[in-house]
């Protein structure tokens, strides 16, 4: 057995190993072409000296291998690119037959950690949650999957006991419809903004309304973010975009407007609390601006777009939004949190620095996806430059939403012209299409572990993609209008979407 | 008869008398007078025809009366943004998407016999054959007159072959042959130019369907994957059945409305 020979000198000219998995490996029969390897990490690394392979190795042999050769004790599940495609079945099927050609070349294999745990797909409806009078335009579940809000055309914000998957509190205090949620990153507040400009907090456990609304804006809110649990363990800082042009920084515990930013001449689309304490506002004046939040000085303007920036996504989304809770740890029966503010800030500072550091040289920094009614998307690192890192085009009408995989590999972006398209994270190079939807997609969710992602579509249907096949998994027909709102609990057991039948409808495995 | 406006030519040239207007005045005062000692005197049914029409004619009265009167007041703005809630991302879009689209809301009807619906024209008048059909007379010496010719509009398939002279009983001109027709959505009040799929009942004769014939009043069925309509589960709507509302053989198209 060649393979095993060559595996085996190679282990022990470099550790003692386990010969059990090597027993696996050799399965494979001696008189089989084979190529030259070498694994490198995401950041070029590489690993060790050149080995031999056989060239239709399948995924999980060369799984095997990898462990072997990394000493990966963890039993980390890896996915392995070459050229920048990943090996889905076997080596000889990404590589392609042009390789037996060059035997003499070294294959560079990269190697990327995927997530220890699995969600699994929502595949059935467990309830059609009635109640709001009118379209539900937004759902969002809280940071740790405890809690689900909507908000309606009705003008209410409705709190859903999940569990029971039963109505738990009507909330009244706006007068217009409600736009946006919410939550802030320690889960104690939601945050709710109306088509009039009024802003209301709102307690989850009561129901209640925290003190009075926020009054200011003259327009309606179109987007609302916290400031970064791990800058601000108390939740004190919300940020509000509006139609009228201006930004405005909310005192949530003196209620008072803290600082009020304007400088867009358009309608402002959105805005994004970035983790190193910048905002980043676009607007339909076709910028994006970066402001310092602390004293809401301007920074930098990024340019590129020709027409309405639609919406932002940072890299660090979802680390930011979930703050101090762990999809990976998280039990089907909540937890009480126990841990002081001080505490739970520090947990958020530790996940998001580790966030930030996925990726290798390729990372490090905060990453900013933009996409706009040009039908194009810009990669930027707007903390860094005002260049674009890319230009992505591939859409052709514009794009709606863009999301950031919680771990920040994949961009996935969600478009009018029916289809959603992965973006390479890092580069913003193209990856792939995802086809299905018959009409406009308005908003798509990554579940935590980035394996999964679900679209909701003018189509009535919600539709699930398998990230790593680039396929359709599954097809959620039910609602009998267009899906306005869709959102993946980060705790990975349900998916909520609400849409102009003024149903929410909860999805699970 | 007058064969020209001579009073008016005479007007023009001479004028009027000199006390034309106060006279016209006082005989349009004195009118209601009049009128009301004639409804007074008169008697059994001329009387009850008389007050019939004087009742319209206050309520007519009224009613412009009120109308005159609303357009003086000011009226509160209408709420412009619609009757449903729409998220923030489709807020500044209304007018360049929603122009296109239906809601799916407008529940989609069971499908159901034509002869069923509540149709925009229930009634059709009914079209005899010899309105439709023309004779052909063939032979040598034309004494034969099996042969017919469609005169109205009809639709017909994009597979269809006509059969030899010999046996081609119904002859359907070219000219007369329509593909598209103008498809009225009654709620979106929007017109589309969409291809016609079939004719589902031309409810004059149960031949005429079957010969694709197309009337006032024929329910035929159009392709409106257009629209993007969708069912509940996510597929695209493509056939939907329309009434024909005008004459397309005197009109030269097709004007229909959408079943919904």
């Amino acid at each position: 057995m060649p393979l095993k020979r060559k595996i085996d000198q190679h282990n022990r000219s470099k550790s003692t190993k386990k010969k059990e998995k090597d027993e696996n490996t050799s399965e494979t029969s001696g008189e089989e072409k084979r190529v030259q390897c070498i694994f490198k990490s995401e950041s070029g690394e590489t690993d060790g000296a050149p080995f031999e392979l056989p060239i239709d190795i399948s995924k999980e042999k060369l799984q095997l291998v990898f462990d072997a050769v990394i000493q990966n004790e963890d039993k980390v599940p890896y996915s392995f690119f070459v050229n920048g495609v990943e090996i889905s079945e076997s080596l000889i099927k990404t590589v392609g037959e042009d390789v037996i050609q060059k035997t003499e070349a070294t294959i560079e294999i990269v190697y990327q950690p995927q997530a220890v745990f699995r969600v699994r797909a929502v595949t059935r409806c467990t309830s059609s949650l009635e109640g709001h009078a009118d379209a539900v335009l937004h759902v969002a579940f809280s940071p740790d999957g405890r809690h689900l809000a909507s908000g309606s055309g009705d003008t209410t914000v409705r709190l859903w006991d999940i569990n029971t998957e039963t109505p738990e509190f009507r909330c009244k205090g706006h007068q217009h419809w409600v736009l946006f949620l919410t939550w802030s990153p320690d889960g104690r507040k939601l945050a709710s903004g109306c088509k009039g400009g009024k802003i209301c907090l709102w307690n989850p456990q009561t129901g209640k309304q925290i003190a009075r609304p926020l009054t200011g804006h003259t327009d309606y809110i179109s987007t609302l973010a916290w400031k970064p649990l791990h800058l601000d363990s108390e939740c004190r800082y919300l940020a509000s975009s509006s139609k009228d042009q201006t930004i405005r920084i909310w005192d949530v515990i003196a209620f008072k407007t803290h600082i009020i930013i304007s400088g867009h001449s358009g309608h402002i689309s959105f805005v994004k609390w970035g983790g190193s304490d910048l905002l980043y506002s676009a607007s339909h004046d076709r910028t994006i601006k970066v402001w310092r939040a602390t004293d809401g000085v301007f920074c930098r303007n990024l340019e590129g777009h020709g027409h309405w920036v639609n919406t932002l996504a940072l890299s660090t989304d979802y680390v930011m939004r979930t703050g101090a809770f762990e999809p990976a740890d998280a039990k089907i029966v909540h937890q009480p949190i126990t841990d002081t503010a001080e505490e739970l800030s520090r947990k958020a500072k530790e996940r998001y620095l580790s966030t930030l550091a996925i990726g290798g040289a390729q990372g490090g920094m905060e990453r900013l996806v933009s996409g706009s009614d040009d039908a194009t998307m810009f990669l930027w690192k707007p903390e860094d430059s005002k260049k674009p890192v890319a230009r992505m085009t591939g859409h052709q009408k514009p794009v709606n939403e863009v999301k950031f995989s919680p771990d920040t590999r994949l961009i996935a972006s969600a478009s009018f012209d029916k289809f959603v398209k992965l973006w390479d994270g890092f580069t913003g190079a193209f990856v792939a299409t995802l086809r299905g939807h018959v009409n406009m997609v308005y908003q798509v969710s990554w579940s935590a572990d980035s394996r999964l992602l679900v679209s909701g579509s003018k189509d009535s249907t919600l539709k699930v993609w398998k990230v790593q096949d680039k396929s359709l998994l599954g097809d959620l027909p039910g609602h009998a209008d267009e899906v306005f709102a869709v959102d993946w609990s980060p705790d990975g057991q349900r998916v909520v979407s609400g849409g102009k039948d003024k149903v929410l409808k909860i999805w699970r495995a | 008869m007058p064969q020209n406006e001579y009073i008016e030519l005479h007007t023009k040239r001479h004028g009027r008398r000199l006390d034309y207007e106060e006279k016209k005045r006082k005989k349009e005062a004195r009118m209601p007078h009049e009128l009301a000692e004639k409804a007074k005197k008169l008697r059994g049914i001329k009387a009850k025809i008389y007050n019939k029409r004087r009742h319209a004619e206050k309520v007519q009265m009224k009613k412009t009366i009120k109308m005159h009167e609303e357009k003086k007041t000011k009226q509160k703005a209408a709420d412009t943004d619609g009757r449903f809630g729409n998220p923030a991302y489709l807020l500044e879009r209304e007018n360049q998407i929603r122009a296109k689209v239906l809601s799916n809301t407008i529940k989609q009807k069971r499908k159901e016999k034509a002869g069923k619906w509540d149709v925009p024209i229930p009634k059709v008048k009914g079209v005899s054959e010899a309105e439709v059909f023309k004779v052909v007379k063939t032979g040598k010496t034309k004494r034969k007159a099996w042969k017919r010719m469609v005169t109205k509009v009809t639709y017909v398939g994009d597979g269809f072959t006509r059969k030899p002279v010999k046996f081609e009983r119904f002859i359907r001109p070219m000219a007369l042959r329509f593909k598209k027709a103008n498809v009225t959505h009654p709620e979106l009040k929007a017109s589309f130019f969409l291809p016609i799929i079939g004719v589902k009942k031309n409810p004059s004769s149960v031949m005429y369907t079957s010969l694709g014939v197309i009337t006032k009043g024929t329910i035929i069925e159009v392709n409106i994957s257009e629209l993007g309509l969708v069912t509940n589960a996510g597929k695209i709507v493509w056939g939907k059945y329309a009434q024909v509302t005008n004459n397309p053989e005197n009109d030269g198209c097709i004007n229909a409305v959408l079943l919904v």
